[in-house]
């Protein structure tokens, strides 16, 4: 895959990420169940990679990629804790709705 | 200057302990104090103050009248082409009031560890005591005007302390602040002098000041403004008219703190720092002047209080006021070494007077009332003998120490004004009087305390008795440091001195030398006044027994208005304290009350609204916040955009 | 050929990506989003990052999607339990979505031009580039991390446990 640097330009990386993202954040707006919306945000943090990976092949720098390690470090963290959140309101209001969750407020 | 300057010698390291080692009690004493024994704090003090008087001998020894140390530690401030070292200096004019401030800080030491034996703030008080000579060491060390500032601020901050030591009496804490107060009003000169020099000579060094100063000539406006400022600075620590209310009221601390801060060192400082800058004042005749009359002034003014007073430490006080006006009228008239001679031998019997006091009060169980003492000659015998030495001594009897330094300055006052000199001998003939009332009204006749006192009375144990008879002998032959040249003998002190005094002598106009007969004459008058003046304190109180009256009302208006101090307190109450008392009560209302209040409340009514308003954007909805968290996104990128 | 290749995978990603979010069974979200990771593991390895492509599939496809199954399992959600927003919200979330992309694109084009660049080194995604970066450069990064992991393992067991009543 040599040539793929040189035959694909970084725009269009660039472009695919922002999509990705805007899919992400559209599916976070337009869903209610909590799990989607993590997943969502999977998406979301993937895009981020994507473009991280593709700054460091382009400018022949491996630092990117350390930092697409730290991110799936925290992904992973993240959706551990996020799902065991999940596990204990569910079994609180036997629900994933994020309407649900509406004490938060003044 | 002429001295030679010494960078590396093997005097250094004594150099450096002097100031660390009261420095180490200090810190060791006052971080484990309280989990230390009693016996050890006390005796860890005094034996720091030992070590750096065992130093400061091995420096007078090594260190020749001519030579000088300086030790930079380091860089402090720099700034512009001016910088100032963390520097210490060593030379003849140091060694002496190293001596006198570690020698006699270690008898007082000694002696609090028995006089505070049973108080309960035992370690505090070694603590601040070492703080004390910590600062002081500071004060005569340092090579520049800021570092002796930073030695002088912290004698006030220790002086504050120890006045205030019992804090729980509230009396004795207006004392305390009254000290400190007093003590800023100076300060300010003090600061101010040195901005001034700092501002137009660019250095704060002494030698630097002086050199600066002797290439603008005599009498130059810069130079009066900046010694005056000092000079100010002087009469607050020194306590000279008009600041010196505070030092009365100083006694409220304990004895041995009086002894050491408020007689011996710290109040010497004022004189130090004139003879340090010399030549400065050598080129202000005006401000000499200036400093002649107030000493002069302060010097009968607080002789006459003295005159009157009943309280044994009170007119001890006064009398430490009016010895050091004495001092000052010396430094005005130019003789800087005379001032210096009468410091070290005023240290030397006004401690033992203080500690002897002290020795008494601790008889009779904390009565200071000379009205309620009597006939303690028998019963406290080496305390009655040390403190009539003492007393000798400074009413100037030869062969005691005060004679020799009293009458070096009586005689230069009368070599350049025969006035002066009158004065000065009559506030001598009444200090003479009034320590003798002192006497007498303390050790002779009878008992007039209460029985229960009576049966108590004891002679204070030798710890404490040892200090005051080493200072009763260094009373006695302190004096021959500085015999007068009339006798044909060498003035040991004035030659010591001399590299520090000659560069202002040739400054200041010469008077021509009085004829021995003349000075012969002169010891003669003094030494008659002063015996009069006993003997006739000897008539009034021992062999008419006359005693004084409790009852003010019943004086005539002159000595009610002695006895009540002249009301200067009450004066200085209506003038300054009142006045800005009402001011502030003023700015309470209008500044504080009406404007900073309204600032700081109207602040806080106006979160609190906007709090009310922004909470209500917390709906509790996680759906909205998803999306305002994208509006915001969205935004941000605009503004990223267009910006 | 490359470029061939990009369009496939890029297309997959999108349409896999929009599965996630219109798929009516939280099941078929997790499995499209499975296949969402595998295309863009095969960007990776486009973009000649070869150890993080396999990284990202243990991760991610291993490990990740896996907890979701567990989780949409374990709760038994399915379509008819599935809450749905009202289709106004809908669109006002499709316009969010949408303005954002073009404000992202249109900031893209005011930043720095980006296109062909210099040919770059072949061999930054192997394993031993990458790991003689993580435990040079990023050793502290890397050691702290790990804590991070333990304070979540220990976070997540104490949340999901059953609470004593």
């Amino acid at each position: 895959m040599e040539n793929t640097i040189q035959t694909v330009p970084q725009n269009w990386y660039l472009l695919l990420s922002a999509f990705l993202f805007c899919i992400g954040v559209m599916g976070v707006l337009m869903r209610r169940n909590a799990i989607i919306i993590l997943m969502c945000i999977e998406l979301m943090l993937n895009s981020v990679n994507l473009l991280l990976v593709s700054f460091s092949a382009y400018n022949g720098n491996s630092d990117g990629q350390v930092f697409v390690f730290f991110i799936m470090v925290v992904a992973a963290a993240e959706v551990a804790v996020g799902l065991a959140l999940l596990m204990s309101i569910y079994r609180n209001v036997a629900s994933t709705d994020i309407n649900v969750l509406n004490k938060l407020k003044w | 200057m002429t001295e030679n300057i010494l960078q590396d010698t093997a005097l250094l390291k004594p150099a450096l302990m002097v100031p660390l080692l009261p420095l180490v009690g200090f810190l060791i004493n006052g971080l484990l104090g309280n989990k230390l024994p009693k016996s050890i704090t006390g005796w860890l003090a005094a034996l720091a103050v030992l070590g750096s008087f065992l130093c400061s001998v091995s420096i007078f020894n090594g260190l020749a009248a001519k030579d000088a140390i300086h030790i930079d530690l380091f860089n402090w401030i720099s700034f512009g082409n001016t910088s100032i070292a963390f520097g210490l200096q060593i030379d003849s004019l140091t060694t002496t009031m190293l001596l006198v401030v570690t020698g006699i800080g270690f008898l007082i030491h000694l002696y609090s560890i028995s006089y505070m034996h049973d108080d309960e703030g035992f370690t505090r008080f070694f603590t601040y005591l070492n703080l004390f000579i910590f600062f002081m060491l500071m004060l005569i060390m340092g090579s520049n005007y800021l570092m002796m500032f930073i030695g002088w601020e912290g004698v006030g901050l220790c002086s504050y302390l120890l006045i205030g030591f019992w804090f729980k009496n509230d009396a004795y804490n207006h004392a305390a602040k009254k000290a400190f107060v007093m003590n800023r009003i100076g300060d300010l000169g003090f600061l101010l002098g040195m901005f001034f020099m700092l501002f137009h000579f660019g250095t704060l060094d002494f030698d630097g000041v002086a050199t600066a100063a002797t290439g603008l000539g005599s009498n130059h406006i810069l130079i009066v403004s900046i010694t005056l400022l000092l000079f100010i600075g002087a009469m607050g620590k020194s306590a000279q008219i008009p600041l010196y209310t505070w030092l009365p009221d100083a006694m409220a601390g304990p004895t041995p703190v009086s002894a050491l801060i408020h007689a011996a060192t710290m109040v010497t400082a004022g004189i130090y720092m004139v003879v340090r800058s010399n030549v400065l004042f050598a080129l202000a005749p005006h401000t000499l002047d200036v400093v002649l009359i107030t000493g002069v002034a302060t010097s009968v003014f607080a002789a006459v209080i003295g005159l009157m007073q009943n309280d044994i430490k009170k007119v001890l006080a006064y009398s430490t006021v009016s010895q050091l006006g004495l001092m000052f009228a010396a430094l005005g008239l130019g003789a800087f070494s005379s001032g210096m001679f009468h410091v070290v031998t005023h240290a030397f019997f006004k401690a033992l007077l203080f500690l002897g006091s002290g020795s008494v009060i601790h008889a009779l169980h904390g009565e200071q009332d000379i009205r309620k003492m009597g006939g303690l000659a028998k019963k406290i015998k080496i305390t009655y003998i040390t403190f009539l030495i003492g007393s000798l001594a400074i009413s100037g009897i030869p062969p005691f120490a005060g004679f020799f330094s009293k009458d070096e300055i009586l005689a230069k006052a009368f070599e350049q004004n025969p006035l002066v000199w009158g004065i000065l001998s009559i506030s001598s003939m009444m200090t003479a009087f009034y320590m003798f009332r002192l006497v007498y009204l303390t050790f002779n006749g009878n008992f007039r305390g209460t029985e229960e006192t009576k049966k108590h009375i004891h002679e204070s144990p030798a710890i404490m008795t040892v200090p005051l008879i080493i200072l009763a002998i260094l009373s006695i032959i302190g004096g021959f440091m500085g015999l007068p040249e009339v006798l044909g003998f060498p003035h040991r002190f004035a030659s010591y001195l001399s590299h520090i005094t000659d560069a202002s002598k040739n400054l200041l106009p010469t008077t021509h030398h009085l004829s021995h007969p003349t000075e012969y004459a002169l010891i003669a008058t003094a030494v008659i006044m002063a015996i009069a003046a006993i003997f006739y304190a000897r008539n009034q109180y021992v062999t008419k027994g006359y005693l004084p009256s409790d009852d003010e009302k019943a004086l005539p208006a002159l000595q009610k208005a002695v006895a009540n101090k002249f009301y200067v307190d009450e004066i200085y109450d209506k003038i300054f304290v009142k006045p800005i008392q009402v001011l502030s009560d003023l700015f309470l209302v209008l500044v504080d009350k009406l404007i900073i209040d309204l600032l700081v409340n109207a602040t806080a009514w106006f979160v609190g609204l906007t709090g009310r308003t922004l909470r209500l954007l917390q709906t509790g909805n996680t759906g909205f916040y998803i999306f305002a968290m994208v509006s915001g996104m969205i935004i941000l990128l605009l503004i990223r955009l267009f910006i | 050929m490359s470029q061939l290749i990009f369009f496939i995978l890029s297309s997959l990603t999108i349409v896999s990506a929009l599965g996630v979010l219109f798929a009516k069974n939280p099941m078929y979200s997790v499995l499209s989003l499975i296949v969402c990771f595998f295309t863009v593991a095969g960007h990776y390895i486009m973009l000649n990052a070869q150890f993080l492509a396999i990284v990202h599939l243990i991760v991610y496809a291993g490990a990740i999607m896996v907890l979701f199954l567990f989780v949409v399992m374990l709760l038994n959600l399915n379509a008819e339990t599935e809450p749905h927003k009202t289709s106004k919200l809908k669109f006002a979330a499709v316009i969010a979505g949408g303005v954002l992309f073009l404000t992202i694109i249109a900031s893209l084009k005011a930043g720095i031009p980006v296109g062909y660049h210099l040919p770059a080194k072949s061999n930054i995604g192997l394993v031993e580039i990458v790991g003689q970066k993580l435990f040079t450069d990023f050793l502290l990064p890397f050691e702290v991390s790990s804590i991070l992991f333990l304070s979540a393992m220990i976070g997540s067991v104490v949340l999901a446990k059953k609470e004593k009543r």
